[in-house]
């Protein structure tokens, strides 16, 4: 089992080929019905819709991590309140944790519901710059259980990008959840209708959390989707009393930065670990705001800038191909 | 199908306890695993968190999936709650105290316990090596040992 298992992990032909869902290696796959309904993702009159839908949207990152727990939508928030520190700049957070929608808390909207206008559905509104849509703003109890297959969970997906009213939007950024599933596979194949920027991978320093980064890597590289970089989140702890540092997740393999230089992908950043972050998400607000000193804000905000200058240097890109 | 495969048709043996470990959320893998196990004795269903509650907000969801379903819940661990810096025995909050516990409560399940931040866990599951057996001293071990302790009793008393 074991062999044919790696056998076919190695063997999918990539969701953008002919062989999409048709080859022997996708016999099993839960996304081979995806695939083998449309090679290149939606069908012509969907991609025209989701063209129409997102033509206001300059850039789009999708954020992913290989593993749970690592802070991924952590970084996705503080991410999204980075950019929108510019005003100039309209910043859109799309949440697509199908079973566990963390972003209306930490953006402190719990609770809030979305509202439909002639023009489709409303963001809900951090900052007149920063739009917010979840699943978590369509259930009615914090104890409601979204339990979905992938097929439903991809229509919800699909929904979200075709209905939602976005406007024009700087930066969309898509938080996705842990691992590499339907989710990821039918927001990577209806973004291709438009164009995706790139994905971020978050990662902690530990091997467990690297062995599903290259994995996650791996799909990219699969689904043609551009790598920005990896962030390593949880990166040392200082003991506010004494000053020392611990490595509560060792790096024992090296890190992010010894598997960034074996795989040819950029290292982002070093976020350390700060009590304050987590507290700041609870209370749903921002924590760069809240801790502008703190070692933390300033990883994030290195790292967030990169991300803006790939951005900003891929668009140029484009143009002059154009 | 892979997860019915890994249920029937590996050949386990006599087992007194089957520790399954599941990705996070509520979905094709949960439902299916809850299905593929139904036919044997499911003792229960164990629910992990952070203290904090972002995290608690998840697993407030992953119960009411326990319920739907029919898994009896054992009960919530508290994980990575709190730790204790090596150099000065300061203890630091991490991620935040007591989400876990307040969960619990409010949920009418029992808590299990909490379990401190420990490099040397990290350290020994990146390893491969069997933490019990080699960090008796270490702040995670009586933690983890009350909790395995809690199971054992539930199920002697379930049978």
């Amino acid at each position: 089992l074991a062999a044919q298992l790696s056998l076919s992990l190695a063997e999918c032909p990539g969701t953008g080929s002919a062989q999409a869902g048709r080859a022997a290696a996708c016999q099993g796959c839960p996304n081979q019905g995806l695939c083998a309904a449309g090679a290149a993702g939606p069908d012509p009159a969907e991609a025209a819709e989701l063209r129409a839908r997102l033509r206001a949207v300059r850039h789009t990152v999708l954020v992913l991590s290989g593993k749970g727990g690592v802070g991924k939508s952590t970084f996705s928030a503080l991410l999204a309140h980075g950019l929108a520190a510019d005003e100039t700049k309209q910043v859109a957070l799309l949440d697509i944790d199908i079973c566990g929608p963390s972003i209306p808390k930490m953006m402190g909207l719990e609770g809030e519901q979305v509202h439909q206008s002639g023009s489709g559905w409303s963001p809900v509104y951090v900052e007149e710059n920063l739009g917010v849509m979840s699943v978590g703003f369509l259930l009615s109890s914090p104890d409601d259980a979204v339990i979905w297959r992938g097929p439903k969970k991809n229509g919800l997906i699909k929904q979200f990008l075709r209905d939602v009213d976005w406007g024009e939007v700087d930066y969309l950024i898509v938080d996705t959840p842990p691992g590499t599933s339907d989710e990821h596979l039918s927001i990577v194949q209806y973004l291709s209708a438009t164009h995706i920027d790139g994905a971020v991978i978050v990662t902690t320093p530990q091997e467990v959390s690297l062995q599903d980064v290259r994995k996650e890597i791996n799909f990219c590289r699969k689904v043609k989707l551009p790598i920005i970089g990896v962030v390593e989140n949880m990166s040392g702890f200082v003991c506010p009393k004494c000053k020392n540092e611990s490595q509560i997740f060792p790096p024992t393999t090296g890190g992010a930065e010894k598997m960034c230089q074996n795989l040819n992908v950029s290292l982002l950043g070093k976020v350390p670990l700060d009590p304050q972050i987590g507290k700041s998400c609870d209370r749903g607000q921002s924590f760069l705001a809240e801790a502008p000193e703190s070692p933390a804000t300033l990883s994030y905000r290195n790292i967030i800038q990169r991300i803006q200058e790939y951005c900003e240097q891929h668009h140029l890109q484009e143009e002059k191909i154009i | 199908a892979l997860i019915k495969q890994f249920v029937t048709d590996v050949a386990w043996g006599d087992l007194d306890f089957l520790i399954v470990d599941t990705p996070p959320g509520t979905s094709d893998e949960h439902i299916s695993t809850v299905e593929a196990l139904r036919p044997f004795q499911l003792l229960g269903a164990i629910l992990v968190t952070t203290p904090q509650a972002v995290s608690v907000g998840d697993v407030r969801r992953e119960l009411t999936f326990c319920r739907k379903a029919g898994l009896r819940i054992l009960g919530i661990v508290e994980n990575m709650s709190g730790f204790v810096c090596p150099h000065c025995s300061e203890c630091t909050n991490i991620f935040s105290k007591g989400g876990g516990e307040e969960l619990a409560k409010h949920a009418g399940v029992p808590f299990l316990g909490c379990v401190p931040l420990d490099p040397q866990l990290s350290q020994s599951l990146e390893e491969g090596r069997d933490f019990i057996q080699e960090f008796p001293k270490s702040s995670a071990f009586p933690a983890l040992t009350h909790i395995a302790q809690q199971i054992l009793d539930t199920s002697q008393r379930s049978s």
